[in-house]
């Protein structure tokens, strides 16, 4: 049976450049800084890709957010494999939360019938792993989180979630929605005929409407978080730093823990 | 306004810190709200966790036992949780701000349209709603966030609260539960341990001692382990060394890996690359052994060695256990 795999990606802000929020609305200034497809997510696009050369299929790649960023986050993945795209751009989504996006994909998941959607179990911008447990919660499906060596055969799925001391093998039925977890593999870059093929894949743009999204659940109003202020962190450090050269610096260091009564 | 919970954090009883530090906050936030600190626990072990919410202060306890939640992956918990604040209406829940602690509390707030705000560093009450702080973009930011309504689901990142005792005798309530079919979906078929050693997890640690590049080799991270172990902390690594394969990326440290805010960091053969830092600059005390005075790391240092890591390191280790030793 050929497998039908969704990836839902993002595009994140360069972790190198400033970022800032906007004063009107308290968001990211988005436009403000450099981004970047998040590179979870480029780990569960080539998870899906390697899904879909082991068992025959199609890999779409679901985002949603302003027109440029989107879509060449989709175009990014196309490039590197995948089969084509839906970019979800509605001026309505600006300013929803992790739970009100998440919302938002569900609903796009819901018109397509995939057997695996896999998703970053995390973005660099905003870390809060909030969003593949609540579409799979929006999908009443299954959830395996934080997942590498993902495998799938008879309508199962099989994974790896890592955890402190090693890791869990976690067996699902499918459907199922999965949060592939950083270092899940080492993914590929697009090739110079991949990147001229990913032109000329589909890639369809739906609205709110389009995908039945109840506006009254996304957008600024519809979060059910609200930023009430922001300012930079003031970390005074005391800057006491040593040069070793009396090679007695453990002394002091030593000293300095033991003041701090960390001995 | 309502009860506090606590949603536990253990493993077959045996709780973590992070779920001493949430009882102390929810102490703080009840006498505020005017009600009771509750512990929620689900699982198994509930004798051995007992004595420890006691301990911290849980006036009660609903308790729901079953192997159902070890033998399946947070469904289970998500469906008992999401049930008894449905029917019981706290004021907030607290979660731990870690990996099944998150994905626990965003299923309950998705299944009952909740919101849910993850990784407070810390929580007051202003009306009748809680004011949540948080890092962002790299804990060069700090965030005040509110939920719009309640009950509020809250994940408290470990280490942003320090526990306090305070011995309460703890009333018990005992559930029933039942599991349904679709929260056993998810088996968790196996449970591998990979390393022995009994230090701590890098996301729960006081303490963390992480080594990077610097080590040219990963035999050296023995260096690291000698110097955490006679600290008690957990060893961590930088990108580059995880990377390398020097070490499991479950030790990362930084945007990649985990975001940790121990009271001490001690950062070895790391020069401070912003990829690094956005995942401990949030530290309480930061120190930093590096033979590169002008490595990046420096800035954000409370105490510094601009010497050979290979050097001082082990010399550092001795002197520790010499005045650990009564000294």
């Amino acid at each position: 049976m050929p497998l039908s795999i969704a990836v839902c990606v993002k595009r994140v802000p360069d972790t190198a450049a400033e970022k800032k929020l906007d004063d009107g609305d308290k968001t990211l200034d988005r436009d403000s800084v450099e981004s970047i497809l998040n590179p979870v997510d480029e780990m569960a696009v080539e998870e899906a890709l390697k899904l879909k050369e082991a068992n025959e299929g199609e890999v779409t790649i679901v985002c949603a957010g302003p027109e440029g960023a989107a879509q060449q986050a989709i175009r990014k993945a196309l490039s590197m494999g995948a089969d084509k795209g839906v970019h979800l751009k509605d001026d309505s989504l600006h300013g929803s939360d992790a739970q009100g996006i998440a919302y938002a994909l569900a609903q796009v998941l819901k018109k397509g019938e995939y057997d695996l959607i896999l998703c970053g179990a995390e973005s660099t911008d905003a870390r809060t792993n909030l969003v593949p447990p609540a579409i799979a919660e929006h999908l009443n499906l299954p959830n395996l989180n934080f997942v590498k060596n993902v495998e799938t055969s008879d309508g199962k799925v099989t994974a790896h979630r890592e955890t402190d001391k090693g890791h869990d093998v976690l067996e699902s039925s499918t459907p199922a929605v999965l949060g592939v977890v950083w270092g899940a593999n080492e993914p590929r870059y697009p090739s110079f005929k991949g990147i001229m093929a990913a032109k000329q894949k589909p890639l369809e743009t739906l609205s709110a409407a389009d995908a039945e999204i109840d506006a009254s659940k996304v957008g600024l109003d519809g979060s059910k978080t609200e930023v009430l202020e922001f300012g930079a962190r003031s970390t005074e450090r005391q800057k006491n730093v040593v040069d070793n050269k009396e090679g007695d610096a453990h002394v002091k260091l030593a000293d300095f823990l033991q003041q701090q009564k960390f001995i | 306004m309502g009860d506090v919970w606590v949603v536990v954090d253990h493993e077959n009883g045996e709780t973590s810190k992070v779920t001493s530090q949430m009882l102390t906050a929810a102490r703080g936030l009840a006498k505020e709200a005017g009600g009771d600190p509750v512990a929620v626990f689900c699982g198994q072990g509930w004798e051995t966790a007992k004595e420890r919410v006691s301990k911290f202060g849980a006036a009660k306890a609903i308790v729901a036992e079953s192997e159902d939640f070890s033998n399946y992956q947070t469904a289970p918990q998500v469906e008992v949780v999401a049930k008894l604040i449905e029917e019981r209406q706290p004021w907030g829940v607290l979660f731990a701000s870690v990996p099944s602690g998150k994905e626990v509390a965003t299923r309950v707030a998705a299944r009952l349209g909740l919101g849910v705000l993850a990784d407070a560093t810390n929580i007051t009450i202003e009306g009748d709603k809680p004011k949540v702080e948080h890092s962002a973009f790299g804990g060069a930011t700090i965030v005040q966030k509110t939920l719009k309504g309640g009950p509020f689901l809250i994940c408290v990142k470990p280490n942003a609260f320090v526990s306090e005792e305070a011995a309460a005798e703890v009333q018990e309530d005992k559930v029933e539960t039942s599991i349904s079919e679709d929260a056993k979906r998810v088996v968790v078929k196996e449970r591998v341990e990979k390393e022995a050693g009994g230090r701590p997890a890098v996301d729960q640690a006081a303490i963390i001692v992480s080594g990077g590049r610097g080590l040219q080799d990963p035999k050296n991270f023995e260096l690291i382990e000698g110097l955490a172990d006679q600290l008690g902390a957990a060893v961590g690594a930088s990108r580059a060394a995880v990377d390398a394969g020097w070490y499991p990326h479950a030790h990362q440290v930084g945007q990649t890996g985990k975001t940790v805010s121990p009271q001490l960091y001690i950062a070895v053969g790391i020069s401070g690359a912003i990829q690094h830092r956005a995942g401990m600059q949030t530290s309480k005390t930061i120190i930093a052994i590096n033979k590169d005075a002008e490595a990046p790391i420096f800035q954000l240092v409370d105490f510094g060695i601009v010497g050979d890591l290979f050097d001082v390191v082990p010399k550092l280790t001795e002197e520790i256990g010499k005045r650990k030793g009564g000294g």
